[in-house]
């Protein structure tokens, strides 16, 4: 720093620490409520520690379900959100990077308008179409499917343009030299190009598994029956409106469990993730 | 988020009169065979829907669905007359500024304070950054419970301090609710773009202003900030978008957009309306001008964020 401190660095010491506690006393308090009992809670007795429900609770709630609203236990919708998040962020890197890869290293017919027509679904998030998508997914017959949930989803520019980005900047010389080796297209994307973007691919991947797992309104509207409930939609789902009814540890128990896969990939994988944050918002 | 995410990389990719390389592979189908499959799922889920959306808000449903009339822009009329919708545009707005406004002033103090060779700042990094992956519903639910009327950790604190707090029942109250639970998820977001901003920021600069004897708040006034702005307009921009999108996830698990419509933002309204009143023609012209309203918002950053505010 410039100049020489009275009390060091005291100020932003506490200042970040008041940060971190704004951020996380939510969360803390969610937890607490997963690990005491019910009547507890509803009374509105809550102890700010923790208590000793914690196996019993997660036990319900992951294998069992809650009593009244929701039968459907937590496990089977972590798995649909499981496989939904792996199909959106994987597709979405799949058919950007071959799409990308026809877009930058081929010339052929109508390839501007392509691109134009890809780059133009950056404007439009999926909130803004929904029903008329809605109805189409459902003329398809993809309603309570792992396909309609998906593919709506993966409809966006995103990945595509990041891609071609990447793909420009890699030196014509080694397109050259695999040529000189007698390289195809196929080979070139698979020996070359992959191993090049692997990097590009796991940052894209964390966001999108991110992006995947939190999505909200269109599985709200597009799953009906409850084995195809995907956590985010499951937790609305058991709070009633009457409070008696709320079972409130399991709901805090699910909160939980609903934000541990994304935080965990943000917190083990944090270069990647800022790194992909960064690349696909600037 | 939404695939409206890269918008500043895109006007770069569209703008670069070199869109190609020099060498290239020579193949008749090949290409279109590489494009099908993104092109197949733009044209089915995105330019199909969009157009029947523009289609729909003309086009007026009898009360069973049975017959539908070319109405020309009655719907958007209607609309434009209903005072319910006025105010879900007006609300909106007002929701964008306050989760923007108190999101963006505790994220930027933050980030100034990370900013400095600190003991464990990539430790303070992580437990600053990770709210960003807490999806929108559960977020709504955190805070709910937390000032639950009746059970609520913090409302029993507001009562011990003297404020009548029921958010079932005041819709002032429930707008609060909403926009603190919606700024609390966005702080990760603007801190992780601030401190890039400000770490981007060559030292030299601040040391020159310090040799010159200004201040650290008269040098973060007039040389910091100002050094921020196109950061500082980014992020705006983007927790506007975010603050009509992403808070329905919030709104829907918090409020439902009651009481009285207190809460209603305008993706809400395009949700409720087309869901429990059948209302789709006015739904989709909704759902038009929502489009329009994002377009805006996208040539608008395109204008003034990526040009005039530069140093």
């Amino acid at each position: 720093m410039v100049e020489h401190r009275k009390f060091g660095n005291l100020l932003p010491h506490l200042v970040l620490w008041t940060g971190i506690l704004i951020v996380a006393f939510p969360v803390y308090i969610a937890f607490v409520a997963s690990t005491q009992d019910n009547a507890t809670i509803a009374n509105g007795q809550m102890s700010l520690l923790p208590g000793g429900h914690f196996l019993e609770t997660y036990y319900k709630t992951l294998f069992v379900g809650t009593s009244g609203t929701t039968r459907e236990p937590v496990g089977t919708m972590l798995f649909n959100s499981f496989v939904m998040a792996m199909m959106i962020a994987v597709g979405k890197i799949a058919i950007s990077l071959i799409s990308a890869y026809a877009i930058v290293y081929f010339r052929f017919p109508f390839r501007m308008t392509i691109f134009w027509l890809i780059f133009i679904t950056l404007m439009l998030p999926v909130e803004v179409r929904i029903y008329p998508t809605y109805k189409i997914v459902a003329d398809l017959h993809l309603l309570d499917s792992y396909a309609g949930l998906t593919l709506p989803l993966i409809a966006s520019a995103t990945a595509t343009l990041l891609f071609r980005q990447f793909f420009m900047t890699v030196p014509d010389e080694l397109l050259e030299a695999s040529r000189i080796d007698g390289a195809g297209p196929f080979r070139f994307f698979w020996d070359t190009l992959l191993p090049l973007s692997r990097t590009n691919m796991a940052a894209l991947f964390v966001i999108l598994f991110i992006l995947g797992w939190n999505q909200y309104l269109w599985p709200l509207l597009i799953t009906t029956r409850d084995d195809m409930q995907t956590i985010q939609i499951g937790i609305r789902k058991m709070i009633v409106t009457s409070d008696a009814l709320t079972e409130w540890p399991v709901v805090m128990a699910t909160a939980i469990l609903a934000m541990l896969p994304p935080v965990a990939v943000v917190v083990l994988m944090q270069k990647l993730f800022v790194r992909g944050l960064v690349e696909t918002e600037k | 988020m939404r695939g409206s995410s890269p918008r500043m990389t895109a006007v770069r990719a569209g703008r670069s009169r070199i869109m190609q390389k020099q060498s290239v592979f020579h193949s008749k189908f090949l290409p279109y065979m590489l494009v099908l499959p993104q092109l197949a799922v733009v044209l089915v889920f995105f330019y199909w829907p969009a157009v029947q959306a523009v289609i729909q808000s003309f086009l007026l449903q009898d009360a069973f669905g049975l017959s539908t009339t070319f109405v020309w822009f009655d719907n958007y009329r209607e609309l434009m007359s209903d005072p319910d919708y006025f105010s879900a545009i007006l609300r909106t707005f007002l929701f964008s500024v306050a989760i923007a406004l108190s999101s963006l002033s505790l994220a930027l103090l933050l980030a100034v304070m990370a900013d400095r060779p600190l003991r464990g700042s990539t430790f303070y990094r992580t437990l600053l950054i990770w709210p960003y992956a807490v999806a929108p519903p559960v977020v709504g639910v955190l805070w709910v419970f937390m000032l639950n009327p009746s059970l609520g950790v913090i409302a029993h604190g507001l009562r011990a301090i003297g404020i009548d707090w029921n958010p079932l029942l005041d819709g002032n109250q429930a707008a609060t609710l909403i926009i603190l639970a919606a700024a609390w998820k966005q702080i990760s977001y603007n801190f992780l773009f601030f401190l890039a901003g400000l770490q981007a920021i060559p030292s030299s600069v601040i040391e020159a202003a310090a040799i010159d004897g200004a201040r650290p708040m008269r040098r973060f006034w007039t040389i910091i900030f100002p050094l921020l702005s196109p950061t500082i307009f980014f992020l705006i921009v983007v927790n506007i978008v975010y603050a009509f999108f992403e808070t329905f996830g919030i709104i829907d698990t918090m409020t439902r957009g009651g009481p009285a419509k207190a809460t209603e933002t305008l993706v809400y309204k395009v949700y409720s309306d087309g869901l429990l009143g059948g209302n789709l023609g006015s739904s989709a012209a909704q759902s038009v001008i929502l489009m329009g309203i994002v377009i805006a918002l996208t040539a608008f950053q395109f204008r003034f964020v990526e040009r005039k505010v530069n140093y």
